[in-house]
């Protein structure tokens, strides 16, 4: 661990997100662009369930998490309220963890 | 938040204590995973000032969960910082999706940029109007920026751990993202963008390095490109519930 990591990672996650908001989301956007970027959280939400849900590293694997996570999605499509989608998934998963 | 912000915001205050609880819930488990990360840096032999300006520089977990891993199994700068800066490349994809409800003066943007991470774009893009998702950006984000920076301060000084599977609170993320891209996949394109976008994720995981499938899932917009047939298909402003 050495500050050349450390202050070049800071450097390089802040420009990603300053290029992004900044530098090209303060000019006005084509059209096509903007009906894109509407899709841009059902697009990029739904690959980190997955791979919150399955990856190890570059493994998929099934464990507990995806029970976990099958019961938020019952439970948000039920509109339950979000804090209660969040710890019944994690009671799940934590449950079934203690009895395998 | 500046006080106009509150004051701009006409959003009910039911639907704000909504948005509150959602930011207070994923800023516990955040706190909890900073106090892993703050562990994480000591046992790969960094100090807590490595920790603590990280987390408050960097300020997006999988990059920086991502680099000690790294240097915790022998990695070498370059290769720390390389997997990092693929796992932070997306935000900049968030930037542009939140970029047209940030609004402000240039410092004000310069802020909102370094909260602009996974969780503040979904609790934003999941709320119905304008006003709401703002509101639920900077409280997002302000809540999230706080327990973070807490959690990883008190993770490096105890040094010692807790697992935090064996509460799930790793299942705590895939669970609010569930229910924050329900509301997005209740139309045809987003529907259709949400299953590509998965689909290409789950088939990179094994052959990629991680961060790319993510960054490659973002492909799944270009569904967004051809204009709409059915101009009630493509909400833009408040999705249908």
């Amino acid at each position: 661990m050495t500050w050349t990591l450390v202050l070049w990672l800071a450097a390089g996650a802040y420009a990603f997100k300053f290029l992004g908001l900044v530098v090209i989301g303060s000019r006005p956007l084509p059209s096509p662009l903007e009906r894109c970027l509407d899709l841009v959280p059902a697009a990029l939400l739904s690959a980190l369930v997955i791979t919150n849900t399955f990856a190890i590293g570059k493994d998929l694997v099934i464990d507990a998490r995806l029970a976990g996570v099958a019961v938020a999605i019952v439970a948000a499509s039920r509109r339950a309220p979000f804090v209660v989608v969040v710890f019944l998934a994690a009671a799940t998963t934590a449950l079934l963890r203690q009895v395998t | 938040m500046t006080s106009s912000d509150v004051a701009d915001d006409a959003s009910s205050p039911a639907n704000r204590r909504e948005i509150l609880s959602a930011a207070f819930t994923l800023s516990a488990a955040i706190g909890v995973i900073g106090f892993v990360f703050g562990v994480g840096v000591i046992s790969a032999g960094g100090t807590v000032a490595h920790a603590c300006v990280m987390s408050l520089l960097v300020f997006t977990g999988a990059s920086q969960f991502s680099a000690v891993s790294v240097i915790a199994s022998g990695g070498t700068t370059g290769a720390a910082l390389g997997g990092a800066m693929l796992l932070a490349a997306r935000n900049t994809v968030y930037g542009l999706a939140m970029s047209r409800y940030i609004e402000g003066s240039l410092p004000k943007r310069l802020v909102a940029a370094q909260l602009t991470i996974d969780e503040t774009t979904a609790m934003a893009t999941a709320q119905d109007r304008p006003e709401e998702k703002r509101y639920a950006f900077w409280a997002t984000g302000i809540a999230l920026f706080l327990c973070w920076n807490t959690g990883g301060l008190i993770g490096a000084l105890v040094g010692g751990s807790i697992n935090p599977e064996t509460y799930g609170l790793d299942v705590a993320f895939p669970a609010a993202y569930v229910a924050m891209v329900l509301p997005h996949l209740r139309h045809r394109r987003g529907l259709i963008a949400g299953a590509l976008g998965a689909a290409i994720c789950v088939v990179l995981i094994p052959f990629t390095p991680v961060g790319v499938p993510i960054l490659c899932a973002a492909a799944a917009i270009l569904v967004g490109l051809p204009p709409p047939a059915d101009p009630d298909d493509i909400p833009t402003e408040g999705l249908p519930r």
